[in-house]
């Protein structure tokens, strides 16, 4: 009778509910901090330095060429009139421009992160849902439906405003122009091109009649489909730069990459010597005050020329060192004053 | 839905007569020409809130009443309506969330009382229909119609006793289920009833319906036809509550009076106040500021949105043209529209989540208050009870503990220590009962001072003048009692002899009556037995009982012995007694009862008077009379108690001594060190309270006391209202204004360098401080009266009536700074006050279940107040507090980078993270190594917490959520905000981030830093944490991996439902990409460097043990100091 109400009632014995778990009660001490302070900066010094070497390394080349000024050679390309524009940039090369160069324009006060414009798309139809070919969702509009009110592949307005200024590079030799070959492969994500979007199936065998009942964007010269002349399988939603440009950029100042130089005469890099840049200038931006750059550049292990992780990991690492030298001090002095109040 | 329909009930009272007449049987009686069934209602309890066809929109309703939920609802609204950055999923999701696990709860909550209910509505009970039992359901029981219970059934409704099975018209009842008291208790039939009920005809006339258990008017009319109506009184001896158990007694017949939800058990389901904790206020406070926060985060985007916009080119870039819709809105509306959009984009800030974690923290907290085996009481086999568990970290913000003395500060155990009779003390005997079965002559201890005669007088008031009861073997004992004869079955056990008794004052005066060899043997029909020295049976007819109350404390009874004599014994507080005793008797026995009650003792006197029968039949008819009355039939019988309670003669005085609860001394001790003040609130004489307050250690020698009570009062033989006014400012200036102005009066010092003040104050006094006359100012009083205490180490508050016991804790919860208070108590008399402070405690006593079931909390012992406070209060205090400061944030540095964004998206409400990321953050991401935290961290183990009082202090004051820390907080979550926001906007200049050339888009932008983010705030909390369990390994460590594992999921796959794959494949690419590893690393560094430094540089708890260890002498010596200091007061007041 006894026992059994006692059993009942007595709360379990276990360590969760006296909440005496074991635990682990790991203090901040001095004695951990300072040498953790000090190991963490030399860690944070040593990756520092090897960021700054490296991206000091990295070579790169930027060339405006948005044609504000009048002795600019794009100047004349930027008034409205004028269609089907070339302009010429000339730069030289004083040393190698080591391999593999990558080619990549940029563009600033460009807002690709307008919220409005970043959900300007149909993801259905980049994946080559046909039935969305036809029936462009409305997060499309203005870019949904043309004035005709026929559909328009790719709707949108990140599709619409695709940069369309294309470039020819030349290497000046012996007054002789040589091209040099722009490799337009593999500079989009590879899940872009093989997973997220792809084309719809041929209709008919052919390409283009997958497209028939649509129009084009409003803004393009060219249907999705013949985007690329030279290489029909670069055409479509898989073009290479229809799909760097449908990744919108984080900030208004941005550079996307147009193609790489790694072939021929050209994989040990830019020879130095005279380059000619021959741009088809078709792309506005002096509307709203932007500006168009091309940058050359090759890349490290950890990317483009950043000189900011570098610096940061050197002047974070030292703030370590120099904190846990402080501390050492403050520490040395308390632990004597301790001692004597022990005393 | 009770309370409304108790509102209607008693908003409806004036309107309605003040009784109803209720037709017993439902039969038409002869005095009512026309008989119109009253309407009352049914029998059915409903103490459930919804029904299935309501319970959607009215719980959702009563959900969406709270100010949060209401505040999510809104925004979601919006998001449904406006066309806004995130999905109305993101808000809507957690919102729904939240909104189904409430109403699950609170469905299966009231699921679970339908299923009460209906067992309660559907039990089958007896009722008497054309004389006989027809079996119905509980719930068809109509007022009128008269029940048949049996033993060991509960009433169904409210019954007013007509017949019962036993002989002597009584039954017994336990009302356990109500107030917790277990005891049998007599309850009788209306007087002079017939026995056929079937031709009964009457009526009764009572009041409407109360939820006072113990009162009860009424009035019967029996009609019969050739005789005029006869008239019975009614009273709550009559009524048999729904709830009350019947006990040995075979079977009754009862008529309802009051049924369903007007039956005094469901009047007494209120639901009490909602008491709120100072944490609930900081934390509105908190989400005002945010709210600030969040309103002009809002205004500002959309101003620097139109201002931006107002540029060359910017409002309409050709590359992003507007819709026609857009183009078509007016100005202001888009303006509007995108104030609001900004709103929906970062009320974030504020977390849905919160509230709840708030709530699963408090809730499964609680438990570990219940689990605690340190509450466990071995003799009454419970432990802690948990009725609230919105307080818990109020316990750690105590500041006044307000205590009563009975049963709280000492066990309430009684035990007859000696008593006084005309003048001669008989001190102690010793324990063995055997010397005491002598049969003739007294007990040796017994010298012969007082007469004999003088002795037994004494003896026998002691076994007549109470309401004790014999604990019964069984329910035939009573038959086999009459047949074996009195004398000598019963007496063999009368050692373990059981009684019972609503006071336990009553049954230690018994038990030393027994001993001194007058043995109660119990009360049959009205006859009370008791054997004397000579082991002969006296019977007593009780004529009446002059029922005790704390307002005239005392009790009386009126006999008739054998040989006719009408005799009234009274007993009572010498207070009450001395001024109705013949004066020249009083003296002799006033120094034995003030010196027993120094020694803390409590005393009684006892008194009697020879009734001649002129005098008994005025008193008899008086009392009848005033029994009968329908109208204030208290008053009534009060005044003629107080009629017939004069010219007694004083016979002598008991002393019965309650001892200290164990450990009361150490823990009033620990309290006291803990910073916080003891006030002892009691309705015992001065004296007692004073001795128990010396051997508690609330006082000590070297406290000065001052005291306002009515003996200091009327001392200097002038006015009372001179007396007080003098006294007050004299104290005032002693205690206030001459106090060492560093206030440190909490640190109680031990070398006693500065005067310490103890504050002794009784209920007269209080009464003129409180409700002074009309031409002294009030307030003025008042405010001196309370900065006196508030000087005080300790303040005794005797004779104190219950109300006066909320007076004074609303009076300090009142004043200035309004400080977080404290009540424990064990009885009825303490429910004012344990509702009235803060935070009540009920002690798991022997005075029933009131206090306990009004309580916050109820521990067993008062000695478990030590733990409760200390470490449980401190831990609990310590968790919410970081629960708190920590949501708030984690949601800033989530949004401060939202907002960063939208200087360079054109202020477009462009958000940074995927809507996945906002919707499991608080969710799922950073809600579980919180609450984990917040119910497993011991900053200070639970072993140093209780040694150490003083740590108790540095909490005090809503120390962690006040301002300062509060801005701490807000400023690291500003700093972790831009750092994140930043430091990977520097990482962006070029966003070739891979070894490819390949370039990262905004989506890996804020993937970045939200994978920084989450693991900041998740390593900010690791290093707070200084408790490391398993489960916090598990769970801190686990929310991380299923971060990372969520994000390789949610990334990995194409969801068809989505409409654009936004995030696909970021994450992997963000993984593969060094520069983004270096960056996360670098700034989860950067974002804890600060934290990591002040936490060294702090050096927490580090000065706190040393100085403990200097300021606290061992306990041991202290308790040797003490108890020579308590004596050596005593003699000094004795010679006073």
């Amino acid at each position: 009778m006894k026992a059994g109400p006692s059993r009942t009632n007595r709360p379990d014995n276990t360590a969760f509910t006296q909440q005496r778990l074991p635990a682990w009660q790991p203090i901040l001490s001095a004695g951990i901090v300072i040498p953790g302070f000090t190991l963490i900066g030399l860690a944070f010094i040593g990756v520092g330095v090897a960021l700054f070497v490296t991206s000091q390394k990295i070579t790169d080349l930027e060339i405006d060429y948005t044609g504000v000024a009048a002795t600019s050679p794009c100047f004349k390309c930027t008034s409205f009139a004028a269609e089907n524009c070339m302009c010429q940039m000339e730069f030289t090369l004083t040393t190698l421009f080591e391999g593999p160069v990558f080619f990549y324009y940029g563009l600033t006060s460009y807002y690709q992160n307008f919220r409005t414009y970043g959900v300007s798309k149909d993801g259905y139809q980049l994946s080559g849902d046909t039935y969305y070919f036809n029936n462009p969702q409305d997060s499309c509009a203005p870019y949904q439906y043309d004035s005709n009110n026929n559909p328009i592949v790719p709707c949108g307005s990140i599709a619409n405003s695709m940069f369309s200024d294309t470039f020819q590079l030349y290497q000046v030799v012996n007054g002789m122009k040589k091209q040099v070959p722009l490799d337009g492969k593999g500079i989009a994500w590879w899940t872009d091109y093989n997973i997220k979007y792809s084309n719809p199936a041929l209709v008919n065998g052919s390409f283009a009649n997958a497209f028939s009942g649509t129009v084009k964007p409003v803004n393009w010269s060219k249907p999705v489909y013949e985007l690329d002349p030279t290489d029909q399988a670069n055409n479509g939603f898989l073009n290479q730069n229809f799909l760097v440009w449908m990744r919108q950029a984080a900030l208004p100042k941005f550079q996307k990459l147009y193609g790489r130089i790694a072939e021929g005469d050209y994989a040990q890099g830019l020879p130095a010597g005279n380059y000619t840049l021959l741009i088809n200038y078709s792309y506005p931006v002096i509307s709203f005050g932007g500006t168009k750059k091309v940058v050359l550049s090759n890349v490290s292990w950890m990317g483009g020329k950043n000189q900011f992780l570098g610096i940061a990991y050197l002047v974070i690492g030292s703030l370590c060192i120099v904190m846990a030298m402080v501390m050492l001090i403050i520490y040395a002095k308390y632990k004597f004053t301790d001692d004597d109040e022990d005393m | 839905m009770l309370r409304r329909r108790l509102n209607r009930l008693f908003g409806g009272d004036e309107k309605r007569v003040d009784s109803r007449t209720i037709y017993v049987g439902n039969r038409p009686c002869p005095a009512t020409e026309t008989f119109i069934p009253p309407k009352f209602c049914d029998n059915r309890i409903v103490s459930s809130k919804y029904t299935i066809w309501n319970f959607l929109p009215k719980n959702l309703f009563e959900q969406f009443r709270r100010i949060a939920n209401f505040y999510f609802l809104i925004i979601f609204l919006v998001q449904v309506i406006v066309d806004t950055p995130t999905s109305p999923v993101t808000s809507g999701l957690p919102l729904f969330f939240v909104i189904t696990v409430t109403a699950i709860k609170q469905g299966y909550e009231d699921w679970l009382r339908h299923k009460a209910d209906s067992e309660v509505n559907k039990y089958p009970v007896r009722v008497l229909e054309d004389g006989q039992p027809a079996r119905k359901d509980s719930e068809k029981i109509k007022v009128g119609d008269i029940v048949e219970v049996v033993e060991d059934e509960t009433f169904p409704c409210d019954l007013i006793l007509l017949q019962s099975s036993r002989d002597d018209d009584t039954c017994f009842v336990t009302t356990a289920s109500l107030d917790g008291e277990s005891n049998h208790k007599t309850h009788y039939t209306v007087p002079d009833m017939e026995k056929d009920l079937q031709s009964l005809s009457a009526t009764i006339e009572c009041e409407q319906p109360q939820p006072d258990l113990y009162k009860f008017v009424g009035r019967m009319h029996i009609y019969k036809p050739e005789h005029d109506p006869a008239v019975r009184s009614l009273g709550p001896e009559n009524l048999l509550l729904k709830g009350a158990t019947l006990k040995n007694t075979k079977k009754i017949y009862g008529v309802a009076v009051y049924t369903g939800m007007e039956t005094k058990m469901a009047l007494n389901y209120q639901g009490k106040s909602q008491k709120r904790s100072a944490v609930e206020k900081s934390i509105n406070a908190f989400l005002l500021v945010y709210l600030c926060i969040l309103i002009s985060k809002a205004v500002v985007c959309t101003t620097l949105k139109y201002v931006w916009q107002s540029q060359d080119g910017q409002d309409e870039p050709w590359y992003n043209q507007k819709t026609e819709k857009e183009k078509g809105t007016i100005l202001y509306v888009k303006m509007f529209t995108d104030f609001l959009s900004f709103m929906v984009l970062f009320n974030f800030i504020i977390p849905v989540s919160m509230y709840v974690t708030v709530e699963m923290q408090k809730f499964l907290g609680s438990f570990f208050i219940t689990w605690d085996r340190d509450f466990f009481d071995p003799e009454i086999e419970e432990g802690a009870l948990v009725n609230t568990s919105d307080l818990n970290e109020e316990l750690g913000q105590v500041e006044y503990v307000f205590t009563d003395k009975t049963g709280t500060l000492t066990q309430n155990n009684m035990e007859f220590i000696e008593c006084c009779i005309d003048g001669f003390q008989y001190t102690a005997f010793s324990s063995e009962l055997d010397s005491f079965c002598v049969t003739d002559g007294p007990v040796s201890t017994f010298q012969e001072k007082a007469g004999r005669e003088k002795e037994e007088l004494f003896l026998r008031a002691l076994c007549l003048c109470h309401t004790v009861q014999v604990k019964e073997a069984g329910p035939d004992e009573l038959g086999g009692d009459q047949v074996d004869g009195p004398a000598s079955e019963p007496l063999r056990p009368a050692e373990q002899r059981g009684f019972i008794a609503s006071s336990p004052d009553e049954v230690a005066l018994v038990k030393g009556a027994m001993r001194y060899g007058f043995t109660f043997l119990g009360l049959e029909s009205k006859t009370m037995k008791i054997k004397n020295w000579q082991n002969d049976v006296e019977e007593y007819e009780l004529l009446h009982v002059l029922n005790f109350d704390p307002v005239r404390r005392r009790m009386s009874v009126i006999v008739r012995s054998k040989s006719g004599d009408t005799l009234l014994f009274c007993k009572g507080a010498d207070s009450s007694i001395f001024p109705r005793v013949r004066p020249e008797e009083v003296e002799r026995i006033r120094m034995h009862v003030q010196r027993s009650a120094t020694e803390g003792y409590r005393t009684l006197c006892v008194a009697y008077k020879r009734l001649s029968v002129d005098e008994y039949a005025a008193a008899d008819a008086g009392l009848r009379e005033a029994r009968l009355a329908l109208q204030d039939r208290e008053e009534k019988l009060m005044a003629v108690y107080n009629q017939v309670e004069t010219a007694m003669s004083l016979i002598g005085a008991t002393a019965v001594e309650d001892r200290l609860q164990e450990e009361a001394a150490q823990t009033m001790e620990a309290l006291q060190g803990a910073g916080m003040k003891v006030w002892v609130l009691t309705g015992d004489k001065m004296e007692t309270a004073k001795s128990t307050c010396y051997a508690c250690r609330l006082f000590r020698r070297s406290t000065e006391l001052l005291e306002l009570t009515v003996r200091t009062l009327e001392s200097g033989g002038r006015r009372r209202e001179e007396m007080l006014h003098d006294l007050l400012f004299d104290f005032h200036r002693k205690a206030v204004q001459d106090a060492p102005p560093a206030r440190a009066g909490v640190n109680r010092s031990w070398s006693s360098a500065n005067p310490e003040y103890g504050f002794i104050v009784d209920g007269a006094a209080l009464a003129l401080v409180m409700n002074p006359s009309p031409d002294t100012n009030c307030s003025r009083y008042r405010s001196l009266f309370l900065q006196i205490c508030q000087n005080c180490t300790a303040v005794l508050c005797c004779r104190m009536a219950p109300l006066q016991k909320a007076q004074i804790v609303k009076m300090v919860k009142n004043s200035k700074g309004s400080p977080i208070t404290l009540s424990i108590g064990d009885g009825a008399n303490d429910v004012s006050m344990i509702l009235e402070a803060h935070v009540g405690i009920g002690v798991k006593g022997k005075e029933g279940r009131q206090a306990v079931r009004n309580s916050d909390y109820a521990i067993p012992k008062l000695k478990h107040l030590r733990k409760l406070l200390l470490a449980h209060g401190h831990l609990y205090y310590i968790r919410i507090a970081h629960l708190v400061q920590y949501f708030f944030y984690k949601n800033l540095c989530f949004i401060l980078p939202q907002f960063l964004y939208q200087f360079f998206c054109g202020c477009s409400q462009q958000p940074l993270y995927d809507a996945a990321y906002l919707t499991m953050y608080n969710i799922c991401f950073t809600s579980m190594p919180i609450l984990a935290y917040s119910l497993l961290e011991q900053q200070i183990a639970i072993e140093v917490l209780l040694d150490n009082a003083t740590l108790y202090r540095d909490i005090a004051k809503n120390a962690m959520l006040r301002w300062g820390p509060f801005l701490y907080w807000t400023v690291l979550a500003v700093f972790q905000g831009l750092i994140f926001f930043f430091g990977v906007k520097y990482l962006f200049s070029n966003p070739a981030l891979q070894d490819n050339g390949q370039v990262f888009g905004n989506w890996s932008y804020g993937t970045i830093v939200f994978t920084v983010l989450v693991f900041t705030v998740t390593l900010k909390l690791a290093l707070d944490t200084r408790h490391w369990t398993w489960i916090n390994h598990f769970v801190i460590w686990g929310s991380l991996a299923f971060y990372v594992v969520f994000s390789f999921f949610w990334g990995g796959i194409i969801w068809p439902f989505l409409k654009q794959q936004r995030l696909y494949f970021v994450f992997f690419n963000m993984l593969s990409s060094v520069s983004a590893w270096l960056v996360i690393i670098l700034l989860i560094v950067l974002s804890l460097l600060p934290d990591i430094l002040l936490g060294v540089l702090r050096k927490p708890r580090g000065p706190h043990t040393q100085q403990m260890r200097r300021c606290l002498p061992s306990s041991g010596t202290s308790t040797i100091f003490v108890l020579s200091q308590t004596t050596s007061t005593h003699s000094f007041s004795w010679s006073d």
